[in-house]
């Protein structure tokens, strides 16, 4: 039984069919979606090594809406994740060798070994940090937002969560706060429709979550999640309106999540959700979707997407040797940064 | 006027301030700390329910919006789980936030943005972000605050890494203690006690830090070792008084801080002692007086001459009636009875 069939959905906020862009633009997306894909599945296919020893969360078939957003933001910019961290934190530039190394808990991962693949940070582009309480980095973006207001720095500060997030207090209780003050803040609600095996159907009653934001007096849409161009105009919008004064926006993006809540590979065999569900959805993969729309404008060829995999491929490499002969943490590295001087 | 208000009026009112200098009370200690820090630091803003009403915290907050303005210095909504975790991200983002609450209560619906986020980013983030906050609330006690008004959390927090804790006793302290705490780069929690804001005492113009994590005798003796902090110490301080005639003395530590814990202080007056008494406004389990008494025993037990003790709380909740909250709190006759008992050997 297919439990979220996509095309009943409804979306408030489609990209505009008059909007043009520059190919390179548009190849940068699909660039970048292609290489979070290709780093997701180079993860995967090593985990089972059993030297990442993290935990990991997948965004395979939820690139669109890390790349969408960030697209949409400058360096000086601030995201912030939950514990499905490595989509925010390659989308907005982040290391990927400092998130190697930390996936192999070396010393020289972007945490020092101290956050692992629920923590990532890297600093010089904006990706602040996250936290693996779900619902827990909302407020403290909304706080970093209120931050930057009040120091007038011109800085928007975004954060990316789950449907399941919504069901926690603090997070109303930060976009309360948010609208009071109408801070420079974005709030991103990656819907994928369940919770590791819990379904929505167990845990919200059907209002849709974008009109629950609404009702706070923030400005909120559903957008398609596999679409990136949807993503990136909604993001754009909602930037220009908080970059002058006009405060935060809720943006619901609904993609589906292709693999289990954690680890390698599909769990859907277990029983919570249909196979089935899996497939059709696949169907709507926001990387060949974009790219058949390159072909067929003419935009790319078949030849320069095989040169990109390759690039994307060495660099993979690369940043996975540079983590495997990293140097692993000391014991004396153990209770440094526990105070700040 | 409510028992317990005119209780700690008529108690100050017959207070008398030994030393010499200008003479201030506790609130107004705290009040002139945070209109310090506001002027010296543009990044310093303060906020909490009721903080620009006309009681202003307890007088701690009174019209200091109408000197700073209400961006740095404004009400908040009752969210504080949300409101603790929008605090930390604004001191990541540059600030230094001051979060004051009415009571430590309220503390318990922020433990995950506090415990789980605030105190930990310094560490995750290995070192290349900080959490500069202060979040204080004023513990209570009488006039019916019962269970869910009067408690003293702040033996839960021990084992929290990343966290300070600091709790004054004298206005002095309460000044410099809350300087020192607006000015650290940590989260740190102030628990001051409602029955010391009126306490008076001699408080020095301008800006003073005092070392956050460094205890102080207030008395010194020979019977035994006395340590604790806020409000119980002052109790403990008063039972001395009276002991003293019985020709009764201690050392009397009050720690200041709880979190760093200065443990040489209390191993040196030990040494000298052999006994040691351990006071707190919290419940005796678990908290403060278990640790200290547990690390008596671990570092200190060649020293002992005595069964550690320890004055708390008792293990049932707080009782919000004006009677049975007599034989619920321990009071100066109480500590002074336990003193007896150690110094007698009984
Ligand atoms: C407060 C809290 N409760 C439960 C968990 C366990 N947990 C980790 S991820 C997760 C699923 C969250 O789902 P959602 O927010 O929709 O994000 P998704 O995993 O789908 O990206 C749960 C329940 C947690 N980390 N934190």
């Amino acid at each position: 039984m297919i439990r979220y069939p996509y095309n009943e959905l409804e979306f408030t906020f489609s990209s505009s069919p008059d909007e043009t862009y520059e190919a390179d633009f548009l190849i940068g997306l699909y660039r970048s979606m292609l290489r979070i894909r290709m780093i997701q599945e180079a993860i995967e296919s090593r985990y089972h090594e059993d030297e990442m020893k993290t935990p990991i969360h997948l965004v395979i078939g939820q690139e669109a809406t890390s790349v969408g957003v960030c697209a949409a933001l400058r360096t000086t910019d601030q995201v912030y994740s939950s514990h499905r961290t490595q989509g925010n934190y390659l989308a907005k530039g982040g290391s990927l060798k400092g998130m190697m190394s930390e996936l192999y808990c070396r010393l020289n991962g972007c945490a020092g070994s101290r956050g692992g693949s629920m923590h990532l940070l890297d600093k010089s582009v904006g990706y602040a940090g996250s936290s693996a309480i779900v619902g827990g980095s909302v407020p403290i973006a909304t706080g970093a937002a209120f931050g930057a207001q009040y120091l007038k720095k011109d800085q928007i500060n975004v954060v990316f969560f789950g449907d399941a997030a919504t069901e926690e207090g603090a997070i109303w209780e930060s976009i309360n706060f948010a609208a009071l003050k109408s801070l420079p803040v974005l709030y991103i609600c990656e819907n994928n429709f369940y919770s590791v095996c819990s379904s929505m159907e167990v845990r919200q009653p059907k209002v849709d979550i974008y009109k629950k934001a609404g009702a706070f007096g923030v400005n909120s849409c559903r957008i398609d999640g596999t679409q990136v161009l949807n993503v990136y105009e909604a993001t754009r919008e909602a930037v220009k309106i908080a970059r002058s004064g006009g405060g935060p926006t809720f943006i619901e993006s609904v993609a589906y999540r292709w693999r289990g809540h954690g680890g390698a590979g599909d769990d859907s065999a277990s029983g919570y959700r249909d196979p089935e569900e899996v497939k059709a959805w696949q169907k709507f993969c926001p990387i060949d979707g974009l790219y058949k729309d390159l072909m067929k404008k003419n935009l790319f060829d078949e030849t320069r997407n095989s040169s990109m995999k390759k690039e994307i491929q060495d660099e993979i490499e690369e940043a996975f040797q540079h983590a495997i002969n990293s140097p692993n943490p000391e014991e004396k590295d153990l209770s440094t940064y526990v105070y700040s001087d | 006027m409510p028992w317990a208000e005119a209780l700690i009026t008529s108690k100050a009112a017959g207070q008398e301030v030994a030393e010499e200098g200008r003479v201030l009370a506790y609130v107004d200690a705290l009040h002139e700390a945070l209109t310090l820090a506001l002027e010296l630091d543009p990044k310093v803003f303060v906020l909490g329910q009721g903080v620009n009403d006309p009681r202003g915290m307890f007088g701690v907050t009174t019209d200091l919006y109408k000197k700073f303005g209400e961006d740095r210095v404004f009400d908040t909504p009752l969210s504080e789980e949300g409101l603790t975790g929008i605090c930390a991200g604004a001191a990541l983002n540059g600030t230094r936030p001051v979060y004051l609450h009415n009571r430590p209560d309220f503390l318990l619906l922020t433990f995950n943005q506090l415990v789980s986020h605030a105190s930990k980013f310094h560490y995750i983030d290995n070192g290349q972000n900080n959490v500069p906050m202060v979040v204080w609330s004023a513990i209570g006690r009488g006039w019916g605050s019962g269970s869910q008004h009067s408690q003293a959390i702040q033996g839960f927090l021990l084992g929290v890494p990343g966290l300070k804790i600091i709790m004054p006793s004298t206005p002095y302290d309460a000044k410099g203690l809350m300087l020192a705490a607006i000015a650290d780069n940590n989260p740190v929690l102030i628990f001051d006690h409602r029955w010391n804001m009126k306490a008076k005492g001699v408080v020095p113009e301008g800006i003073y830090h005092i070392p956050i994590g460094k205890g102080v005798y207030r008395r010194r003796g020979e019977d035994l070792t006395i340590v604790g902090t806020s409000h119980t110490l002052a109790l403990a301080l008063e039972a001395m008084e009276d002991l003293d005639k019985e020709g009764i003395s201690a050392d009397v530590i009050d720690l200041r801080t709880l979190k760093p814990l200065d443990e040489e202080i209390i191993f040196e007056s030990l040494k000298k002692t052999g006994k040691i008494l351990i006071v707190d406004t919290g419940p005796a389990m678990a908290g403060v007086c278990a640790e200290i008494g547990c690390l008596v025993a671990e570092k200190g037990f060649h020293d002992l001459r005595g069964p550690v003790r320890r004055i708390g709380l008792p293990d049932s909740p707080i009782p919000a009636g004006f009677t049975l909250e007599q034989y619920y709190f321990p009071d100066k006759d109480r500590i002074a009875k336990v003193i007896r008992e150690m110094v007698s050997g009984a």
